[in-house]
């Protein structure tokens, strides 16, 4: 099973250095991506199957020792973040595919697309914390051609302000494991785990609040989150379902990771995360409130949401912890979907402006089933995945006695159904406000492909399976979890392997 | 040695962000490189100091100096070789559009500023205060 651990990055990257060869065929382009990304989905569920019933994978490349190679390990963290991004990636795809914009215009996609895939599982498995950055850098390159992929002029504007941000945060990456680096002598994250304690505790602070600013960029966590609604809308439509519902998460999986496994408990940040959470969520939620673009209320909110994820995190407890795993999984998925169903919207009624469009549960009643679906999720009513997530947080808030974010997150919720219905209101009830919108949405132009409505459907029917499948997916969180708070398993299993 | 190239990290890291705060493309893309520069020197002095060259075989292995933070070096400027390339191409394609590199404001943000005064010409005031911008940073 060991040899499987590359396998997620391989792949789509074989199969991205195929989808170049065959660029003048379209068709064959996309037999590979479909391929590559398929066999990732298997690939996944198989590693999953596999560090759940037993202990984790590790693969030293090339079969040099720890202080010398580079180390893949796949841990139960690890295992589930592959299986529901890979499945994200597929869906996306065939969406884009359905689309037939950017996907059949330009020859770069069907590659950078994979390399894409090939940098958010590579994040996953990797257990060296320079190979996180070049995971990052492969993921941030490939994003930054899909965005601006088509050189409009929004596009162009927020694409520099992406690319600039993201710059700096790389700098920064660097900065800190050229310190950490001085500090300690390694970069593989087993290692540190072992080393880091012995640092004094202003070093250990510094490291790790140089780590949280790092991907706090990434994860676009409060008041580092302004590049995310400005840039997210201007991409092509299926790209941005796939930033909004991976990259930011990869920030967040990265900030679980490091926080839990480098730093000894009394050097991580747990009520700093909290009010960076609280925050987060209240600014998160009110930006998407003062939006009238379909697709950019939904940006804005996903900032909202990544607070949840602080928020568990932060509280360093298990139930905490199992919380944050279970919202992440959830959101993932939930927040593809909604991206997706914006995109049916969009070509369904020929804009995504709610101050222009209307009625669209007359004209078109499956899209808004679509939509309710993710959106209830989302706000977390019962017995939706997001209910079940946010009664996991607010239970493990209330038993650290955290009352204040217990209570923010409470009225976060409230505040989200709102956006929710006012996305509702907006989009599919009432008329169509511009007259030239009602006469698209008469026409027979404004038609979805079924490509693009079949993937959409099986998005939000995989948000319906994790309502149904939510308590065995509690109990993973929760072994997760406590996973995440013995590091010394992942060093055991990291270090041990070549003793 | 190492305090000589600590104060060139620091000088980098400061001109760099200077440069980075300017609203122009090309002057943040020298920027970027700055600081790029600083992060990666700051990697090299991370190692454990001067030594002979890492070849197993020419000489003993207590005198080479540190292989690591080189490699981790070599990477990052690698990547920030590629990403420069690509900001570049994208400041060109923003001067064919607009004739500038100024890197703008949101301009929807604006437009949802604005929109609480119920005003109906938001949207090319916003258009016409985004041109007036790039005129005075022109001057």
């Amino acid at each position: 099973m060991t040899a499987l651990v590359a396998l997620p990055v391989i792949v789509p990257l074989v199969g991205a250095s195929l989808s170049v060869l065959t660029s003048p065929w379209r068709w064959a382009q996309r037999v590979i991506s479909l391929l590559a990304l398929t066999t990732n989905v298997v690939v996944g569920v198989l590693l999953l199957a596999d560090v759940d019933g037993d202990e984790m994978l590790v693969m030293q490349a090339g079969g040099w020792k720890v202080p010398l190679g580079i180390t893949l390990a796949v841990d139960r963290l690890s295992a589930v973040m592959l299986v529901v991004s890979s499945l994200m990636l597929v869906s996306v795809m065939v969406y884009a595919i359905g689309q037939g914009a950017e996907e059949s215009r330009y020859a770069s996609f069907n590659p950078v697309y994979l390399v894409l895939a090939a940098g958010v599982s590579a994040s996953f498995v990797t257990g060296d914390l320079f190979n996180l950055f070049v995971a990052f850098e492969m993921m941030l390159v490939a994003s930054y051609v899909l965005l601006t992929l088509g050189g409009r002029p929004g596009q162009v504007r927020s694409g520099m302000s992406y690319v600039v941000i993201s710059l700096v945060a790389s700098t920064f990456f660097i900065t800190a494991l050229a310190l950490i680096y001085a500090a300690t002598g390694t970069v593989n994250m087993a290692e540190l785990s072992q080393r880091i304690p012995e640092l004094s505790d202003g070093v250990r602070t510094g490291f790790s609040l140089l780590l949280i600013l790092v991907f706090g960029i990434k994860a676009g966590l409060f008041p580092l989150f302004f590049w995310l609604p400005d840039s997210y809308p201007t991409a092509p439509g299926a790209i941005t379902a796939v930033f909004a519902g991976l990259l930011t998460k990869v920030g967040v999986y990265a900030i679980i990771r490091t926080q839990t496994l480098l730093f000894p408990p009394d050097a991580q940040q747990g009520s700093f995360l909290l009010v960076l959470a609280g925050l987060t969520m209240v600014v998160g939620v009110l930006g998407a409130l003062a939006q009238d673009d379909l697709r950019r209320m939904l940006s804005f909110h996903i900032v909202s949401h990544i607070g949840y994820m602080i928020f568990g995190l932060a509280l360093f407890t298990l139930a905490g912890i199992a919380g944050a795993v279970f919202y992440v999984v959830h959101h993932i998925v939930v927040k593809t979907a909604l991206f997706l169903v914006a995109g049916l919207v969009e070509r369904r009624a020929g804009s995504d402006r709610l101050s222009r469009i209307g009625g669209l549960v007359r004209s078109a009643p499956m899209i808004a089933v679509l939509f309710a679906l993710p959106a209830l999720s989302i706000a977390g009513l019962p017995p939706f995945s997001g209910f079940v997530g946010k009664f996991a947080l607010v239970g493990s808030g209330i038993e650290s006695d955290e009352w204040a974010i217990v209570a923010v997150s409470l009225l976060v919720s409230l505040l989200t159904m709102y956006v929710m219905v006012r996305i509702w209101s907006g989009v599919f009830w009432g008329e169509p406000e511009d007259p030239a919108i009602a006469a698209w949405i008469e026409s027979d132009e404004s038609s979805v492909p079924r490509l693009m409505t079949g993937s959409a459907s099986a998005v939000v029917a995989l948000s319906v399976a994790l309502m149904v499948f939510a308590g065995p997916l509690y109990d993973y969180s929760k072994r997760t979890a406590e996973d995440l708070l013995a590091p010394d398993r992942y060093v055991t299993a990291v270090i041990g392997d070549h003793e | 040695m190492s305090v000589l190239l600590a104060f060139a990290a620091a000088f980098l890291f400061a001109a760099g962000t200077y440069l980075l705060l300017q609203r122009r493309l090309s002057r943040i893309l020298i920027g970027v490189g700055l600081v790029g520069h600083g992060s990666n020197i700051l990697l090299l002095t991370s190692g454990s100091g001067r030594g002979v060259a890492p070849i197993i075989g020419t000489a003993d292995p207590t005198d080479f100096a540190d292989p690591l933070p080189q490699a981790l070096a070599l990477t990052s400027i690698v990547i920030t070789f590629g990403v420069t390339a690509f900001l570049l191409a994208l400041g060109y394609r923003s001067w064919r559009i607009t004739h500038d590199d100024v890197v703008e404001d949101d301009v929807e943000d604006r437009f949802i500023a604005r929109r609480r005064n119920g005003d109906q010409m938001v949207e090319e005031e916003a258009l016409a205060e985004r041109e007036q911008a790039i005129d005075e940073d022109r001057q």
